[in-house]
């Protein structure tokens, strides 16, 4: 082996070894699960948690339930937009706060709603004088996962 | 590619990748660290403490948003600007505010006759209070009694002192003094330990007025010997630090005791009922002789009658709302217009977009500006309609019809300048505000009905 070619791979490994102990140090493993915790890792959302532990979804549904959607590839495709622009955010210190839920991830939660909900509520969507206008559930009711 | 060009580009991409790496895991260390709530106390903290700076030391966050009550920014009808002012020996300020004298000429003849017509800038933020009140044109034209620093300068330390620790007796004291012999007493515009206890850090009212006044007030509502240090919520505290001054008063008597004449109730007409009473007047109308009142700046009172008090929200909630400093959570100490904040002022009960918040803000305001311009026209009409009788001298020739409507110019402009003088542009309490420039345009006609039997009274004895 070239001189050159272990220092490429000295190098490499320094990269790798500090990449892997951020990774580590930031539990950045935790953000494959569904476990609310991973969600207060950043302390952002440690007013969430806490509101969500007293709400009325909490025995039913987690985090993951209402925010991602409910097929495995969306799942992951949302979680991993949603994390790249969460920690950008968080690093940069860019956000509105109180934070503001975006329009695409409003579609998710409606959706999720839906996911549940839908033999109850199919026939109100119908008839109505704006047909393509979706019913926005958290319209009314806003406190049913979390307030804040 | 040759050997020491790789070499080069390899040692160069991995100090790229690791200055990125190390950035990033700084980062999320500080981020981890700002969850841990760490507090130092550099000093220790008196009741005799009225230097900023010195709490700022253990409370860095609150004093550094403390100081930024010095920013001068407009919103649509309030906030101050900033206007050049050449420096002489009686006003060194090189910056002021607007003078709404100017700005609308007719609060002159309101005021006509009154130190108000000589002066009235925009008011600044807290920072200001004492220098634009000493550097006043109206400090020129009138002697002022002690009782104005109440609320223009931290005074709790000076009622100490002059009370030997009893803050009635000292706040009596003050009072008495002339203001320009007590001014150099104090040192400081409103500070910390005006609002907090240095032991607890909580809430607390200093002033006496308040003290008395809210007594009063809760004495109507059938709640006896009310202690507000005492009995006061948490949330009622974040409401009343700021209605220590944020209100309408009086200088009572010989002894100019600051007093809210809150007795009959916190409403304008309640307020107008209770100075009928105690037969209160500020002065005289230089233009028609009428005795007449100058109401002040009724936040507090006008907060009282609107709905987001009633839903519990607390004049703090809105005008200095928690921001978050790391994982903590902190009251913003610049004391601002919620239309300079809306996200944090706003949006954490209201969620709706920003621009949408203003725009409900700003149609309450418009609509209030148009009614509160129709009344301020009825008044100084009827402000003209008194002039031509202005040389009857009442206690020479009695004129029972003249003397009510006289009354009517102070109640007419008492119940509008209640309304113009309160610090929101009708958003605190639309439809009271609209209520009671209503109150006043029809107190306006009552006396242009007696004005006009005046008239035929006068031609048929001449």
């Amino acid at each position: 082996m070239s001189k050159l070619n272990i220092i490429f791979l000295i190098l490499f490994g320094v990269v790798l070894g500090l990449g892997c102990y951020s990774f580590i140090y930031a539990k950045g493993y935790s953000y494959m699960s569904d476990d609310p915790k991973a969600c207060v890792n950043c302390h952002i959302m440690n007013e969430n948690m806490d509101s969500w532990i007293k709400g009325t979804h909490h025995h039913v549904a987690k985090c993951n339930d209402c925010h991602l959607p409910h097929n495995i590839v969306g799942k992951y495709a949302v979680k991993a937009l949603n994390g790249f622009n969460h920690s950008a955010a968080f690093t940069l210190q860019n956000f509105p706060d109180p934070i503001r839920i975006r329009e695409h991830s409003l579609k998710v939660v409606k959706s999720s709603c839906l996911s549940c909900h839908q033999p109850m509520v199919q026939a109100m969507n119908h008839g109505g004088k704006n047909i393509n206008e979706e019913t926005n559930c958290l319209h009314c009711h806003r406190n049913v996962g979390h307030v804040k | 590619m040759t050997k020491s060009k790789g070499i080069f580009l390899a040692v160069g991409g991995a100090a790229i990748a690791t200055v990125l790496l190390t950035a990033l895991l700084v980062n999320i260390f500080e981020r981890k660290t700002e969850a841990k709530n760490v507090f130092y106390r550099v000093v220790e903290l008196t009741d005799d403490m009225d230097d900023p700076a010195i709490w700022g030391k253990n409370f860095p966050h609150q004093y550094d948003s403390y100081l930024r009550t010095a920013d001068m920014r407009r919103t649509k009808y309030g906030g101050s600007e900033a206007f050049p002012h050449v420096p002489t020996e009686k006003d060194p300020r090189d910056v002021v505010s607007q003078q709404k004298l100017d700005e609308d000429p007719r609060l002159k003849i309101m005021w006509a006759g009154y130190a108000f017509s000589k002066d009235f800038r925009e008011e600044r933020g807290h920072a200001y209070m004492l220098s634009d009140q000493i550097f006043t044109e109206r400090q020129n034209v009138t002697k002022q009694p002690g009782t104005c620093l109440n609320c223009h300068a931290s005074t709790y330390v000076l009622y100490k002192k002059l009370g030997d620790g009893d803050i009635t007796k000292g706040f009596e004291e003050m009072n008495k003094i002339p203001y320009k012999e007590i001014v150099h007493s104090v040192n400081h515009p409103v500070s910390c330990i005006d609002c907090h206890d240095p032991s607890t850090m909580s809430l607390r009212v200093t002033r006496p007025a308040f003290i008395e006044g809210i007594r009063a007030f809760k004495a109507t509502q059938g709640i006896k010997e009310y202690d507000v240090n005492k009995m006061a919520t948490r949330q009622e505290m974040r409401t009343f630090v700021c209605g220590q001054c944020h209100v309408e008063y009086y200088f009572k008597g010989a002894d100019k005791r600051l007093t809210y004449p809150w007795a009959d109730g916190l409403k304008a007409d309640q307020i107008l009922e209770y100075y009928k009473k105690d037969s209160h007047k500020d002065w005289v109308h230089a233009e028609t002789g009428a005795a007449v009142l100058k109401a002040q700046h009724p936040e507090f009172e006008m907060f009282n009658q609107g709905t987001h008090a009633r839903a519990g929200v607390a004049c703090v909630d809105c005008h200095m709302p928690y921001e978050r400093m790391g994982a903590m959570k902190i009251t913003n100490h610049h004391v601002q217009s919620p239309l300079l904040n809306i996200n944090k002022a706003c949006q954490t009960c209201h969620n709706v977009p920003e621009a949408e918040l203003k725009a409900r803000a700003e149609t309450i305001q418009d609509r209030h500006m148009e009614l509160r311009n129709i009344a301020f026209d009825a008044l100084v009409d009827y402000i003209k309609d008194l002039k031509e009788f202005k040389d009857v001298d009442l206690t020479k020739t009695p004129n029972k019809k003249l003397a009510e409507a006289r009354d009517l110019q102070k109640q007419a402009q008492f119940l509008f300048d209640f309304v113009e003088a309160e610090n929101s542009s009708g958003f605190h309490a639309p439809q009271e505000s609209a209520r009671v420039l209503g109150l006043s345009i029809e107190k306006v006609r009552e006396g242009q009905k007696i004005v006009a039997e005046l008239r035929r009274e006068m031609k048929t004895t001449k």
